[in-house]
């Protein structure tokens, strides 16, 4: 059976599903902000396959402008996780629920 | 079976497995390698569907750039598998289930889609001259808006990522020089 678009539905979902699991299973921020960068990268993979099959550019520009929002997303992320394992010494999101310190 | 089948197989293979690595990993260096070899992965498959500027886009950025900030990061903090925070046995189950469910709810409705047929012959429209056109003809405004998003990440991030300490032990050097 060639590959097809439903191949690549299957295979996008798959790797969403298994951002999903990660982001609700592990405890460490960074794991979960990891899992997140996975989801974006399984709907990136999506878009560029119909970008392929229905020939139009403009899909492969917002898979660009996906990695922008990305990479601007990662740089603040990373210093709310560094800023807050100076404050309580952990990456530990339990730690983090009650809203006060 | 074609080589374009092959190569689809082989690198959803390497993919998914190494996306579960991600996850099921204990140690966070691990899992950052995971992904990596996800994103690489991921890139293959851009490079299959002529999408080349974006395979190439995705290695340097994501790869590059992004996991090694992470791995930074992690490297920093000394994080490692004994100080691993673990969630109880009920709530990672409860978190399987529920992306399992989300999962299986999204194949239901997937399942009848009409399957497209990939046209295999090499095209032209994931080159960078193409992509370039379209972007600074079509895509001119969010283009610029989103250097004025990366300058406010940027400012973001150092206001955030800046010691509150120093002001204080500053102001109180500057109290002990007026008493």
């Amino acid at each position: 059976m060639p590959v097809n678009s439903t191949h690549y539905l299957f295979l996008s979902l798959l790797l969403f599903s298994i951002g999903v699991m990660g982001a609700l299973m592990r405890r460490n921020a960074i794991i979960i902000f990891m899992c997140i960068e996975l989801m974006l990268n399984a709907v990136n993979l999506l878009l560029v396959a119909f970008s392929k099959i229905y020939a139009d550019a403009n899909a492969q520009l917002f898979v660009f402008f996906i990695m922008v929002v990305a990479a601007a997303e990662v740089a603040v992320g990373l210093a709310i996780i560094v800023m807050m394992y100076r404050k309580v010494h952990s990456v530990d999101i339990n730690i983090l629920n009650r809203l006060k310190h | 079976m074609e080589l374009y089948d092959i190569l689809f197989w082989v690198l959803s293979a390497i993919a998914v497995s190494c996306a579960l690595g991600v996850i099921l990993s204990r140690n966070p260096v691990n899992s950052v390698l995971f992904l990596i070899l996800t994103f690489f992965a991921i890139s293959g498959h851009y490079v299959l569907m002529n999408a080349q500027f974006l395979a190439i886009v995705n290695i340097i950025v994501y790869a590059g750039a992004i996991m090694v900030l992470f791995l930074f990061v992690i490297m920093l903090m000394n994080l490692n598998a004994d100080v691993e925070p673990q969630k109880g046995q009920l709530v990672q189950l409860a978190g399987v289930i529920s992306g399992g469910i989300l999962f299986l709810v999204v194949l239901a409705s997937i399942k009848t889609a009409k399957a497209e047929i990939m046209d295999k012959t090499s095209t032209d429209i994931g080159l960078i001259s193409n992509l370039g056109k379209v972007l600074f003809k079509e895509y001119v405004l969010p283009f610029e808006i989103s250097s004025v998003l990366f300058l406010s990440a940027m400012i973001g991030a150092i206001v955030i990522g800046k010691k509150e300490e120093v002001k204080t032990s500053a102001t109180a050097k500057m109290e002990h020089v007026s008493e």
